[in-house]
């Protein structure tokens, strides 16, 4: 065991190698067990018929290929079509919510880490406390706030706003956007089906005003936790570099746009690519809005998976949309981290996102606990 | 987790040289300007939370019909009692309070442990091991749930406190930190020790982990957090009434039958008694928050 060990430290250190094993052996027996065994046996689940009554293995579930990932891929029918408008809805909450929340705690850290400003520390607590409640207490919270009565529409009814019924309203708001432009039946060229059953004039539909409700709820829970990890980057730029910049006459905007924000680029990747796979996995919002509601329009393929399965007992079909969102996951961040690559891919860097990773760890503790994803291990 | 300096900045008092000096109109105009914009906006986060406190303390029919009222016309704690009486408040709290604290242990401790042979110990198998704890990291977690609960409905202990709390007694990120907390720690300590005869554990627990105190802290608050908060696992681990934990009890006022009608106070006033614990945690340890992300980047 110990051959490998290091010469000058073993008389001193002894043998280690029992050590070894035996602190990592909860944690590798914990995690074996309730990780990557669940996994196999998911990965088997999805290839069979199991329907809940008597154990996944060794019991009555059969091999039957991969047709759980053919009733969601190519088959048509009703399951294909649920698994199509639930990704179409994710893309539209992805594709707000990761710009938003990432430009406003960009915004948020540049303005907190101004010497100039009084009272940091009361707006620091302020923009990051609503990270740390839990993803329960703020739902609830926010169907409150967006009741059709409620706090926003209180607000808006001051501007003279008529607000909508936030989370009973499934009209998508590119379509909202169309009527007012006179588009109000489905153009011929929109009628035809698009990719998964689904027809075009419906995934250009963008986020139902529900949907809207929670990118906002999403927006108000991460955008204090990137923050922080944006001010992490922006005091390692440090103060010297920037004064330069004041200096050589640059404008606040100018310095921003040609020297905070290209330095700020390891942290710019660590928080768009948290954000992407925090997004992706949005569950507790769906669950307790209504699992989907209204007509389907919150639904994400996160909740259909565990929909199918523990509603509609189709365990296979369930475990088969787990999987293809672990891939979908998994080929966005890898696309990501190619369009984002570093060209120069100096040791520096490296460096330095090594430790942001460690701080990238907890924000996905943080952001990932609480909101946009279930689970322990995750955000 | 280098975090041992303090929040360096905090609220430095201005240097009164600099006061004298007067500053142009246009520089203070915009100073002001930053200053009412960023509390507007603080204003807009913290308002869903007072106006959640205040609409706990109305009727129903004022938390419905008067959302914006900050100070209720009648003021009444009849959300509250309900909390205590129509509903089995108490039996939740005690669940989320005994998963949170052995999750929360549990953390700590086995993290710390594998932290430390990950980085300390020389033993064979150390990188095999640390690959695939760093693998296990990237398992997106929404991604576990249907297998989760197929390993505990195979091993018979669903709808039980051990398959509640025993799958996320371990996490991967806590380790990861232990792990870079140690490897700054200089080797010599561990040898003086050694050398006074003290074994691998007693080194390890007498005086390694009192040096890691600012990483324990943030195992300590991410852990705590993480079990307080948890929804998706007790989803899939139990459906069992008696053992709801705060976040699916109060999951349940929202769609089960107290979800109906406008019983808003009721769901607001748990929403309110359920922030309290990390609220205060939060507070306690603001300093150590704050300075976390700071202290990681600048290594």
């Amino acid at each position: 065991m110990t051959s490998l060990a290091r010469p000058r430290s073993r008389g001193l250190r002894g043998n280690e190698g029992p050590f070894g094993w035996l602190f990592t052996l909860p944690a590798i027996l914990i995690l074996g067990t309730f990780l990557v065994i669940p996994i196999l046996l998911a990965v088997w689940v999805s290839f069979s018929n199991w329907n809940g009554l008597g154990p996944p293995v060794g019991g009555q579930a059969e091999f039957v290929g991969a047709a759980n990932y053919a009733e969601v891929l190519t088959q048509p029918g009703l399951a294909r079509r649920d698994f199509g408008i639930a990704i179409r809805n994710n893309l539209y909450y992805v594709l707000f919510v990761v710009p938003i929340q990432t430009a406003v705690a960009l915004f948020l850290a540049v303005q907190v880490n101004q010497k100039v400003l009084k009272a940091r520390g009361f707006f620091r607590t302020a923009f990051y406390f609503p990270s740390v409640t839990s993803s329960v207490a703020i739902t609830v919270v926010f169907l409150y706030l967006f009741g059709a009565s409620g706090v926003v529409n209180g607000v808006l009814n001051w501007l003279r706003v008529r607000g909508p019924n936030w989370f009973a309203d499934p009209r998508g708001v590119f379509h909202i956007v169309l009527s007012w432009l006179g588009v109000d039946s489905v153009p011929s060229f929109l009628a035809g089906e698009g990719p998964l059953g689904v027809t075009w004039w419906e995934w250009i539909a963008g986020p139902s005003v529900a949907m809207t409700a929670l990118i906002a709820l999403a927006v108000f829970t991460t955008s204090g936790t990137f923050m922080l990890l944006f001010l992490a980057g922006l005091q390692a730029i440090g103060q010297d570099i920037e004064e330069a910049a004041l200096v050589d006459g640059a404008g606040p905007v100018r310095k921003f746009f040609s020297i905070t924000l290209p330095m700020l680029k390891p942290t710019l990747f660590t928080v768009l690519t948290l954000g992407l796979i925090a997004t992706w996995q949005v569950f507790d919002q769906i669950y307790l809005t209504g699992g989907g509601a209204p007509a389907k329009t919150t639904l994400t393929p996160a909740f259909l998976a565990y929909s199918a399965s523990f509603e509609s007992l189709k365990w296979g079909r369930g475990a088969a949309i787990s999987f293809i969102l672990f891939g979908i996951i998994v080929v966005l961040t890898i696309f990501q981290r190619w369009l984002l690559r570093d060209r120069e891919g100096s040791r520096r860097n490296r460096r330095r996102r090594a430790r942001m990773a460690q701080a990238g760890a907890m924000a996905a503790i943080t952001t990932g606990g609480g909101h946009g994803t279930g689970g322990g291990a995750g955000e | 987790m280098t975090t041992v300096s303090p929040v360096r900045e905090a609220e430095a008092p201005a240097v009164p040289a600099r006061q004298k000096r007067r500053l142009p109109p246009k520089v203070l105009i915009g100073r002001i300007g930053i200053h009412v914009m960023l509390l507007a906006l603080a204003v807009i986060y913290i308002f869903p939370f007072v106006v959640s406190v205040a609409s706990s303390l109305k009727t129903n029919a004022e938390a419905t019909q008067q959302p914006l009222r900050l100070i209720p016309e009648t003021l009444t704690f009849a959300a509250y009692e309900r909390l205590f009486t129509d509903v089995p408040l108490m039996k939740w709290t005690f669940n989320s309070a005994l998963v949170t604290i052995c999750v929360t242990l549990g953390r700590v401790f086995l993290g710390s442990l594998a932290g430390y042979a990950l980085s300390r110990l020389q033993w064979r198998g150390r990188a095999f091991i640390f690959a695939g704890i760093i693998a296990v990291m990237a398992v997106p977690s929404v991604v576990l749930l249907i297998p989760r609960f197929l390993i505990l409905y195979q091993l018979g202990i669903y709808d039980s406190y051990i398959g509640m709390i025993v799958p996320i007694i371990v996490d991967a990120t806590t380790i990861f930190i232990m792990k870079n907390f140690f490897e700054s720690i200089p080797e010599s300590v561990e040898e003086a020790a050694r050398i006074d005869g003290a074994g691998v554990f007693r080194t390890f627990w007498s005086v390694v982990l009192p040096m890691a105190r600012p990483a324990l802290i943030t195992v300590f608050i991410l852990s705590f957090q993480g079990s307080w908060n948890e929804f998706a696992h007790f989803i899939v681990s139990r459906q069992d009434p008696d053992l709801h934990t705060l976040t699916t009890g109060v999951a349940t006022l929202v769609s089960g039958q107290l979800g109906s009608g406008n019983q808003y106070p009721i769901q607001l006033a748990a929403a309110v008694l359920m922030t309290i614990p990390v609220a205060i945690l939060f507070f306690i340890f603001q300093r150590h928050i704050m300075s976390t992300a700071e202290g990681a980047e600048k290594g």
